[in-house]
């Protein structure tokens, strides 16, 4: 793929002429297909969808709902199991919140060490109900032991709700192998996917798990659209997450019956222009095609872990053998904030902290650390850069 | 701006050895701050003798340079003042930090006049001024007696 058009599709770019962003793990940057649609339907074909008959929200709904299709084809999902939320966030809230439901006092879910918070905090609501949560361990490299995961099931574990690709070392989680244990004992399996889709291979049919989470911003979509796959045995067995306009079917005084499918799920007026948009996104990540974004991806991740290892006082949390476009690291002796505020100086954007897993950082015994992340719009210069200004970092903090 | 002008010798010299580090003997006010974006933590401790004086005070905590170097020079600026004084240094500093508004000498002496502006730079630094100003914040609650631990994300 030709890089360099590529970064030119970003208008953030010529913008912000010298930005090097490392941040696409907290949002990736949009390209202006994206940002095109959306005011083309606020500008020429605005109207709420799903609920008049005239035609410019009938037009409005059906586009809507080819995004549904488009990405039901990207992940390689099934008719009708596609939900649109608002985030990754809520999508993992919703699975928590609706499959909680269902346990009882003395039953258990399954996370990792590794999990983001978003995939730790709604199941640990469950624990008013007297529900246990269990985590599979990580090693010193970062890894999930899944060979551990046997031992943790019983005849109570009703759930596994496992993070794909890890938002701080990259580590890819082994979902086959964990998949295959959850089916023998006839465990559901729930898959926080916010860092896996546009950056890896994700086909649902092949996984064949019962939910899978993950956000349009952090594919090259707009803001405010998370996704929810989740099997239609579910979609028909949940109760509701939300009340409200859309998700009903019959409403009187005494009684109220839903919508069947996804609708159900789908209360209240959606982000509609965003999910329009979205689409355009997916054409994007199509256009360039995802095994060319993994090995780009991959050959800047090597390049810079080759280049960021060669300073002697460099630490990484955590070194997992299969890893995505992430990961993280210190330099000794300087707090990860520091660090970030002079590469800010040289209009490089990293963060800094804990990136919503402290779990893992406590395992690993670091309080915060420095996150490197790849798109389809950075390049070996950017890396390059990067070490230039961690030789500045060292010299202001009077490090050798 | 320069970087050295936020990160010069007395910053530095401070985040790496902070002063009155840990807890002091027979403390009896103390507070938590954290904040919570960051991941910093400090804990600050101090004796209020009877005549309303901080007799003592110390800190315990992690965070960056600019966060343990404004707890350490803190420290060592109210240390001997009284709790009126105390509470004025902590407005001052909160309208330097994010008013650029200079503090008059009055009350201190040359040294600690030059060891409380040296932090006036992060002001600059909008997304760093919560790192300085939680020491201060933490000191105000334990004055005030503040049970709960205090977040410098919802105050600042
Ligand atoms: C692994 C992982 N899960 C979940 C989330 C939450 O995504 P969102 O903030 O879009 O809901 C993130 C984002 O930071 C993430 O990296």
């Amino acid at each position: 793929m030709n890089l360099k058009d590529i970064k030119s599709q970003f208008p953030i770019f010529k913008f912000n002429k010298n930005l090097i962003y490392f941040d696409t793990a907290n949002s990736a940057q949009k390209p202006i297909q994206v940002i095109d649609a959306l005011e083309d339907f606020y500008k020429n074909h605005y109207a709420n969808i799903g609920r008049a008959v005239y035609g410019l929200a009938a037009r409005a709904t059906a586009d809507f709902e080819s995004t549904r299709e488009t990405i039901k084809e990207f992940v390689n999902g099934t008719e009708g199991e596609i939900v649109f939320t608002k985030n990754s966030t809520e999508s993992l809230n919703l699975v928590a919140h609706c499959f909680g439901k269902f346990l009882k006092e003395g039953d258990e879910i399954i996370l990792t060490e590794a999990e983001h918070h978003s995939n730790y905090v709604p199941w640990h609501f469950l624990r008013k109900k007297k529900v246990n949560i269990k985590f599979i361990p990580i090693n010193e490299d970062g890894e999930v032991e899944v060979n551990k995961l046997t031992s943790l099931i019983t005849n109570k574990t009703k759930i596994i709700s496992v993070i794909h690709i890890s938002n701080v070392t990259g580590l890819t989680t082994d979902l086959k192998k964990i998949i295959s244990i959850a089916k023998a004992k006839k465990i559901s399996v729930c898959i926080d996917g916010t860092q896996a889709v546009a950056h890896s291979h994700v086909d649902l049919k092949d996984l064949d798990c019962d939910f899978y989470a993950f956000s349009s911003h952090k594919i090259y979509g707009p803001t405010g659209v998370g996704i929810l796959y989740m099997k239609n045995k579910w979609i028909e067995q949940f109760e509701p997450f939300n009340g409200g306009g859309g998700m009903i079917q019959n409403v009187d005084t005494k009684n109220i019956t839903y919508a069947s499918g996804v609708s159900k799920f789908e209360a209240g007026s959606l982000a509609s222009a965003e999910v329009i948009a979205l689409k355009q996104a997916v054409k994007f990540v199509k256009d360039i095609k995802v095994k060319n974004i993994i090995s780009h991806e991959q050959s800047l991740a090597s390049y810079a872990l080759e280049k960021i290892s060669k300073f002697n006082d460099v630490e990484f949390v955590g070194r997992p053998s299969n890893k995505g476009s992430v990961f993280s690291f210190n330099i000794k002796g300087v707090h990860a904030h520091d660090a970030s505020t002079v590469f800010d100086e040289d209009n490089i954007a990293v963060r800094a902290g804990h990136h919503c897993c402290q779990i893992l950082h406590k395992k690993m015994k670091i309080g915060s650390s420095l996150r490197m992340s790849f798109g389809v719009y950075n390049n070996k210069q950017d890396i390059d850069a990067i070490c230039e200004s961690i030789k500045k970092c060292k010299k202001i903090f009077k490090l050798k | 701006m320069d970087l050295t002008e936020l990160y010069h010798d007395l910053i530095l010299d401070h985040g790496k050895k902070p002063r009155n580090f840990g807890k002091c003997n027979k403390f009896n006010h103390d507070a938590e701050g954290h904040n919570p974006l960051c991941g910093d933590n400090i804990h600050v401790y101090l004796i209020l003798d009877t005549d309303k004086k901080v007799k003592d005070i110390s800190f315990e905590g992690s965070g960056c340079a600019i966060s343990v170097a404004s707890s350490s020079i803190m420290t060592e600026i109210v240390k001997g003042k009284s709790e009126k004084q105390a509470r004025e240094l902590l407005n001052a500093f909160f309208k330097m930090i994010k008013e650029g508004q200079e503090i008059k000498k009055a009350g201190l002496s040359e040294d600690e006049h030059i060891k409380f502006s040296s932090l006036a730079g992060v002001g600059r630094f909008p997304m760093r001024v919560k790192c300085a100003t939680l020491s201060w914040h933490t000191l105000k609650a334990a004055l005030d007696d503040e049970k709960k631990p205090i977040n410098s994300e919802i105050i600042d």
